[in-house]
């Protein structure tokens, strides 16, 4: 594929709001987790829960779309002058030529939990419930959209936990069919009870922090995360620090709505894609940052399908121990988290782990370090057996 | 513009059981005649998956199923594109009504159901589809982002995919906040160049502005009103009537795909001779 710039990024986790303070938590090696206070789960579970949402209501015209999802959308879009880059873009472009292609898993069904829960006494929900600008998956896709003064073709990606990553390789279809000229690419997901409960029903929410890739790992902390990143042709706005979206790859597993096939054969096929995709081979690439979320078959297949793709050369690990599984936002924080480290020469730890499951082949690296990273991997795979990675690389 | 051909069609709504079943109600020959949507068992299930899956998932591969039978085509090579104004409603209703209940306990199989991503997850298994897959979702134009992918999947991949959109009402109470008129699901198996299983070609342009949508006949526009998914009515008629037209659709408020129809000339197409 024709190689895109990430013009400008920006994000929120718990690690913090931008690039400098997610930056300083990753060199730190210092883990956003901490024990959920969100909801009550019938155990101790962590959670990387971003503080403060909750004073930050969307008001004006952007009142209708208050959600959590879309609080720390509008909260992700203001950082670090991405507006003013999108602002940039949009008249370089005009606003009909930029797309915008976002993913989500749960949109704003927080919104609609508390709807249930303050029904009315004939049982409807309460007037003030906003289906279309909270609820629907698309829901972010129409906030992004209209906050950033957009009118090019538009559309949600919703596979689950690959649902960012999934939307850059539909910014580069479309870029490449001539539909756009530029993209925003991104998306949110917040805590909810729905995933909480949901992932606590199928037995993979985690007793206290998440390790991956850990012999005693025992499951997931839920996180959550919102990013977008600016997809232009690359060009004369751009340098040498510009980060480049080299290929992309997806691949479906055909095995299990919940559980990745053990031998990673769908994850193997994602990641070789988008080497084919950007004319690499393995041995391009320095560190790849794996979905790794911490379930026992999830890290297993995941190093089956690395170690036989890669060996056991290539740095690779997880950054759920940071952030936790931010669920349909993993993918563009695992993007950005590349981005970052080939920016700053600093390959991110893994905090929370400790032993690594000596069964497991892949070369995990649990401790931050500096280093050249000039091409990284992305991987984020999902229910219904959705996998996506991603190559990104340094311009020059 | 964007040039490619279609190979084969499914469909399942209110009175309209099948796509060769619809073809003399979308023309105007048979008077239209509304029953609520007959969803047909699927084959591709284990039979315990056939009761237990949900409709959305029934209803999709319904009409993937019958869109694929006649193209010619292993549905295991077509990548595919799902979309849906608002996925399985009813499993979202559980979960949500469970939750605002004193017994928060999820069932494992309801919340792997509740993505939107779910039927193409199905599909994938009951298929061995190894390919890529979307799920997309843009409200009540979900069809025409459908459509949108799948242009651009086949202008930079040159393969044939299958692009699947569906809907299901909402039971209450989000029937009232978002009152979906009918289970209504089409699928169209697309291709970038002319094959012997092509029987019209499409030419696709997106344009920025307010459009006026292509309405369906009369009797089928309250349904293209209140489907998100049946908004593809236009489309199916033209390619019903087998005469060269025009269609329109909405696109987020504020743009509308043209589309250009030709049904394959009787000696066949000239671009598949030369």
């Amino acid at each position: 594929m024709s190689r895109l710039a990430l013009s400008d990024f920006a994000l929120v986790t718990c690690l913090g709001a931008g690039r400098a303070e997610t930056i300083a938590a990753l060199r730190a090696g210092r883990s956003g987790l901490a024990p959920c206070h969100f909801d009550t789960l019938p155990l101790d579970a962590y959670a990387g829960e971003i503080p403060g949402l909750e004073a930050l209501p969307l008001s004006g015209e952007w009142a209708k779309f208050d959600c959590r999802n879309h609080r720390l959308a509008a909260l992700a879009l203001a950082q670090d002058g991405f507006m003013d880059t999108v602002a940039a873009a949009r008249a370089r472009y005009g606003a009909a030529r930029i797309g915008v292609f976002v993913g989500t898993s749960t949109s704003g069904i927080l919104q609609t939990e508390a709807a249930y829960r303050h029904r009315c006494p004939d049982g409807a929900l309460p007037p003030s419930f906003d289906y279309a600008r909270t609820h629907n998956t698309y829901a972010l896709g129409h906030l992004v959209r209209d906050y950033l003064g957009l009118k090019g073709p538009a559309f949600a990606v919703s596979t689950a936990c690959a649902a960012t990553s999934k939307a850059f390789a539909n910014a580069a279809r479309m870029m490449a069919a001539g539909l756009c000229d530029a993209a925003i690419v991104g998306g949110a997901d917040t805590l909810c009870a729905t995933t909480l409960f949901g992932f606590h029903a199928l037995g993979v929410i985690a007793e206290g922090p998440c390790r991956p890739f850990d012999i005693a790992r025992n499951g997931i902390s839920i996180g959550e995360a919102a990013g977008f990143v600016l997809l232009e042709r690359p060009g004369v706005q751009h340098d040498a620090s510009t980060v480049l979206l080299l290929g992309t790859g997806e691949s479906s597993d055909a095995y299990h709505m919940s559980s990745p096939h053990p031998d990673g054969a769908g994850a193997r096929r994602a990641m070789a894609r988008a080497l084919a995709a950007a004319d690499l081979t393995p041995a391009d690439i320095d560190y790849i940052n794996l979905h790794g979320t911490a379930t026992l078959a999830g890290d297993a297949a995941e190093d089956q399908a690395i170690s036989s793709l890669f060996g056991n050369t290539v740095p690779c690990n997880s950054s759920k121990g940071f952030t936790g599984h931010t669920l349909g936002a993993s993918g563009v924080v695992g993007a950005a988290f590349c981005a970052l480290a080939i920016q700053h020469g600093f390959l991110p730890g893994s905090p929370h782990t400790k032993q690594i499951d000596p069964s497991f082949g892949s070369n995990y690296v649990a401790d931050g370090r500096p280093a050249r990273i000039d091409r990284a991997i992305s991987n984020a795979f999902g229910f219904g057996g959705v996998n996506c990675s991603l190559v990104l690389g340094r311009a020059s | 513009m964007t040039r490619f051909y279609i190979e084969g069609v499914g469909l399942c709504g209110p009175g309209l059981e099948g796509w060769k079943a619809s073809v003399p109600v979308l023309t105007g020959r048979v008077d239209y005649a509304p029953t609520p949507t007959a969803v047909p068992a699927c084959a591709l299930l284990p039979a315990n998956e056939r009761r237990r899956a949900p409709k959305t998932v029934k209803l999709a591969l319904a009409v993937s199923t019958e869109a694929c039978a006649g193209t010619g085509r292993d549905p295991a090579e077509l990548p595919t594109i799902f979309t849906s104004s608002g996925g399985d409603g009813e499993t979202i209703n559980d979960i949500l009504n469970t939750l605002a209940s004193s017994q928060r306990e999820l069932s494992p199989t309801k919340f792997h159901n509740s993505v939107h991503n779910a039927p193409a997850g199905y599909w994938s298994i009951a298929t061995g589809a190894r390919e890529a897959s979307t799920s997309l979702c843009a409200h009540d134009d979900s069809f025409a982002a459908g459509l949108l992918e799948a242009t651009a999947q086949m202008a930079t991949m040159g393969q044939a995919v299958a692009l699947i959109t569906y809907d299901v009402p909402y039971p209450a109470p989000l029937y009232a906040a978002r009152p979906v008129g009918a289970v209504f699901g089409v699928a169209l198996v697309l291709s970038p160049a002319p094959s012997a299983a092509s029987f019209a070609r499409l030419e696709l342009a997106l344009r920025p502005g307010v459009g006026t949508p292509s309405s369906a006949r009369p009797a089928l526009e309250v349904l293209r009103q209140t489907t998100p998914a049946a908004r593809s009515l236009p489309l199916l008629a033209a390619l019903a009537g087998g005469t060269a037209t025009d269609v329109t659709l909405d696109y987020l408020s504020d743009m509308v795909l043209n589309l250009n129809i030709t049904p394959r000339p009787p000696a066949g197409w000239p671009e598949l001779l030369t």
